[in-house]
């Protein structure tokens, strides 16, 4: 009504306030809504480790921060054009991160004595010049939202829970955005207590209406659908998708899934996922530790499933030893390792990509294992069926990497119909003539004859294999053998998965290469770089063991490799020894993703030293 | 019935066919060879498991490389992981019938936390334990069921520890079927074997199992014809619990508590002993028979302590995917690929 509608391409949001305030939820409905309304769009939850810190503090501040644009976005942005604080400690973490002249809409009724003390301000924030280059919007969240729900016959304590969908609805009416899917969402959450449900709707609308009403805000803003393949989208998290590619993939194999886990940071939800969908056949089993997790997935396997692990690295530290056993009794199994920042419990909300060593090498003995990496949230999807196909094709471990930004986080999927999805042959050795527990195939696959099969009872175990037989053996020249056999196995592989791709200019001197999640960043760097007539080339592995047959050709091109890891180097130090090739390691250990404006600087002081 | 329709006769199975290829290379005079001659023994007379529904799995240890022995599928896996990875097996295939082979060190020290929630969630599984209270395979250490006060290389000068009783560990962790047999009995384990496969649960057998290298002649007092009579109490469901070569020798419960007394004329008479009831829902008889054999006055029970019926893991979990499937229909992709919030871009 009346005021002004401002277009824009791109806008980032960033919610932030106490960890029991519900900035997770008011986050995700505000991308559910954007999604829906067309725009792409991608997320960085952010939370502490401790479910309920101390109210008003610093280290209890939750943050969900939401990019959407009219055009293809890879990235939740660097920096936010709006920071939602609903108290000060909110705005003293996240203050750092904002863009300059960017805007602020604080909860005054929080700025109390109290929680600016908790939060460390000596002087009120908001009163003095301290917040100057930004726009700071004063909005009485938590007395407008008592106001509005005063006859609502809630107590104070809950109508104070609802200002998270004051500070929603505000947020839609700033943003143009419709409040129906919201109020549906409500409907369906609280449709055992009606009074809840009623009174979450009215401070919404109270937030919209608010928006429209106050002097505050002159203008609105509008922000249009993005131009996005044609076909069917739904928001998808990679832990989601993750569950979703296990399930996809167990119809396309034929076989029950069985997933073995012990709850743990960031990795929890792909059980919670897949827990829910047992009219699929899945057995999903909480087991009393890591170890009991892995160790049941590898029985699961050896009887017939597709056998599945999830984990992050700690649990992947506990379950090395039996990962070590299937890689000897050549048992399909996959190990989804969410990364977070490591060692020990390290930072478990955060993200990091600090396991690409343990992957690769964390076992006792020559114990190789395939390892694949998700780049996007939707990417997880296919690697999760990439994984199975390689696991039961070639009776090996594959450990599928991902990591707390990407499980998290979430984008816009394009659904594929599951008729596109190719079938996994999966086939259980039945016959007895010529049996024998390490036969070969071309692969050099062996076979898979699960226990009920008549006439090939046979025993596999730890103790090193004699080739074809599977008995046990101590004979020197065969333990040789084998040791080589099950690396040669594995390194064969790189004949059935598809080239690196070098994407950009490829008459360029310069080589951005990168690995699972960072794909957003790196991408969205290369690109903006381009844009200004830059020439970049860029690969992404996926593949990380082995490498695509074609890695070191590709890399012997470019005069110069820059490699962006969230880790000391652990890519970039493998693909120096593998291809005996400079390669230049841009690191970032703080728990958080690249900017994309990190990525864009380093590689300009790159071509600065190329000049 | 065989595929053609034609009624095919059942072919018993001997010992014989139990045996594998492979040639058992544990010490002469080990326990564990009658352990596995007991297991052949009373596997033909399993009814209704075929012996390619049997899967044994092991973790570590000399009893460990029993799987290797029998001619069923097999698992010979890692250090105390057995009852987790039969866990896998069983809840992937509830229509195997999943054996462990575990020692005191691999169940009960490395594998302790898979032993307890094994026995706690009742899986189906059949957990035979080759206790011979030292390490084996790793040449003489003391084990958690070692005696305090056990001298090997590494308590030179006795151990400190104090030892699990394991059938009382088994009962505490909820095991629905616990019993105990002696290695050198041969009669009574081929009986107690019995008892295991036929129960639906997690089944739990201690067997005293001589190590004659490391720990010979630990179990003498039960086994030796001499001394046995008088020392094991062989406990049998609705019988009085009596026991001694002229079986004159009873338990009676006196304030709680067990004690032996004499039965004859002027003495106890056969009405006053205890009467073993293996179906007890209660813990407490079954967990102080169980811990009898702490103290050396008294006789070593052996049999079943308790055998209930509950509702097994595996059974849960494939009701539980029944009824989903009843509730929501067989799992359709596109139904979840393209379930909640979508929209269309065209």
């Amino acid at each position: 009504m009346g005021k002004e509608i401002l277009g824009l391409n791109e806008v980032t949001v960033r919610f932030a306030g106490d960890s029991g305030d519900g900035m997770q939820l008011t986050g995700t409905q505000f991308t559910n809504t954007t999604a829906l309304v067309g725009n792409d769009l991608s997320t960085l939850p952010d939370y502490p480790a401790e479910i309920r810190a101390p109210a008003g503090t610093t280290y209890g501040v939750s943050g969900f921060q939401l990019h959407f644009s009219n055009s293809d976005i890879q990235t939740p942005g660097d920096s936010p054009d709006v920071l939602v604080a609903m108290n000060p400690a909110a705005l003293k973490v996240n203050l750092k991160d904002l863009k300059p002249g960017a805007t602020i809409i604080a909860n005054i009724n929080s700025f109390d004595a109290k929680n600016l003390k908790l939060a460390g301000y000596e002087n009120n924030p908001l009163e003095d010049d301290s917040l100057e280059g930004f726009e700071v919007v004063q909005v009485p969240l938590a007395k407008l939202t008592s106001t509005a729900l005063e006859d609502s016959g809630l107590t104070a304590k809950e109508i104070a829970r609802s200002k998270n969908f004051f500070a929603l609805g505000l947020m839609y009416w700033l943003y143009s955005r419709p409040l129906e899917p919201t109020i549906e969402w409500i409907k369906g959450k609280f449709k055992d207590s009606p009074i809840l449900a009623s009174a979450n709707e009215k401070a919404l609308l109270a937030g919209y209406y608010y928006g429209d009403n106050t002097e505050l805000f002159t203008v609105r803003y509008h922000v249009e659908p993005a131009k996005l393949p044609k076909g069917t989208y739904r928001n998808i998290s990679g832990n989601e998708a993750l569950a979703y590619g296990f399930i996809t993939a167990s119809v396309k194999t034929g076989l029950p899934l069985f997933l073995g886990s012990y709850p743990i940071t960031p990795a929890s939800d792909i059980l919670h996922e897949l827990s829910k969908h047992k009219n699929f056949g899945v057995r999903t089993f909480q087991a009393e530790d890591e170890i009991a997790a892995v160790s049941a997935a590898i029985g699961a396997s050896f009887s017939g499933a597709l056998a599945i692990t999830t984990t992050s690295g700690p649990g992947v530290a506990l379950k090395t030893e039996a990962i070590g056993l299937a890689v000897m009794t050549e048992l399909p199994l996959i190990i989804i390792d969410v990364q977070r920042g490591g060692p020990s419990t390290g930072l478990p909300t955060k993200t990091e990509q600090s396991d690409l060593q343990q992957a690769i090498f964390g076992r006792n003995g020559e114990a190789p294992v395939v390892v694949i990496a998700a780049s996007t949230p939707a990417d997880c999807f296919y690697m999760a069926i990439e994984a199975a196909r390689i696991a039961t094709k070639y009776m090996v471990p594959v450990m599928l990497l991902s990591d707390g930004y990407i499980a998290n986080g979430s984008e816009p999927w394009l659904i594929p119909e599951p008729e596109s999805i190719p079938e996994i042959n999966v086939k259980f050795r039945k016959e007895k003539e010529g049996f024998a527990p390490y036969l070969r195939d071309e692969n050099f696959a062996r076979p898979w004859a699960v226990p009920g099969t008549p006439g090939l009872e046979h025993r596999i175990g730890g103790l090193e294999k004699s080739n074809i037989s599977g008995n046990v053996s101590y004979e020197p020249e065969n333990h040789e053998f084998m040791v080589r056999l099950r690396a040669q196995k594995v390194k064969n592989i790189e004949n059935d998965i598809p080239d690196l791709e070098v994407t950009g200019d490829q008459d360029s001197n310069i080589l951005v290469v990168g690995w699972g999640g960072t794909y957003g960043s790196i991408t969205e760097a290369v690109t903006r770089l381009r844009q200004k007539g830059i020439k970049i080339a860029q690969a992404h592995f996926k593949y990380l063991n082995p490498f695509p047959k074609n890695t070191g050709e590709v890399l012997k091109k470019y005069k110069r490799i820059i490699c962006p890891e969230l880790n000391m180097g652990q890519l970039a130090r493998f693909l120096k020894s593998e291809f005996l090739i400079e390669v230049e390691s841009f690191n970032k250990i703080q728990g958080i993703p690249f900017k994309t404006t990190e990525i864009e600087n380093k590689i300009i002081s790159v071509i600065g030293e190329l000049i | 019935m065989g595929d053609n329709g034609i009624e095919v006769k059942e072919i018993k199975l001997t010992a014989k066919d139990f045996a594998s290829d492979q040639d058992v290379r544990w010490c002469p005079g080990c326990g564990d060879y009658s352990i596995l001659a007991q297991v052949q023994r009373s596997f033909p007379d399993m009814i209704g498991v075929k012996k390619e529904n049997i899967v044994w799995i092991s973790g570590i240890g000399c009893s460990s490389r029993f799987p290797y022995y029998m001619n069923t599928y097999g698992y010979h896996t890692i250090h105390g992981r057995a009852p987790a990875i039969a866990t896998g097996v069983k809840v992937a295939r509830p229509e195997l019938s999943v054996w462990v082979a575990a020692g005191d060190g691999d169940l009960l020290s490395i594998g302790g936390n898979h032993f307890i929630h094994a026995c706690r969630k009742n899986i189906d599984l059949k957990i035979l334990l080759f206790n011979n209270r030292i390490y084996g395979l790793t040449k003489g250490q003391y084990s958690p069921t070692s005696e305090k006060g056990k001298k090997t290389k590494t308590s030179p000068y006795g151990s400190v520890d104090n030892p699990f009783n394991p059938s009382a560990l088994a009962l505490g962790a909820g095991a629905t079927f616990v019993g105990r047999a002696l290695d050198g009995d041969a009669k009574h384990l081929q009986a107690m074997i019995k008892r295991v496969a036929e129960h639906k649960g997690a089944a739990f057998l201690e067997i005293f199992q001589n190590c004659v290298i490391y720990n010979d002649g630990a179990f003498d007092k039960l086994t030796d014809k001499k001394t046995r009579d008088d020392n094991v109490l062989y406990l049998e469901h609705g019988k009085p619990m009596i026991f001694g070569i002229n079986k004159d020798k009873g338990i009676v419960l006196t304030n709680g508590k067990p004690e032996v007394v004499e039965i004859g004329e002027g003495k106890h008479r056969i009405e006053d002993i205890v009467v073993h009831d293996e179906h007890d829902e209660s813990f407490l008889i079954a967990t102080m028979l169980a811990h009898m054999t702490d103290n050396p006055n008294m006789p070593t029970p052996v049999g079943v302590f308790r055998q209930i019926n509950m509702p097994t893991l595996d059974g849960e979990i494939e009701d539980q995917v029944a009824q989903v499937k009843k509730m929501k229909g067989e799992g359709d992709l596109e139904k979840v690929l393209f379930n909640g919030n979508t929209w269309s871009v065209n």
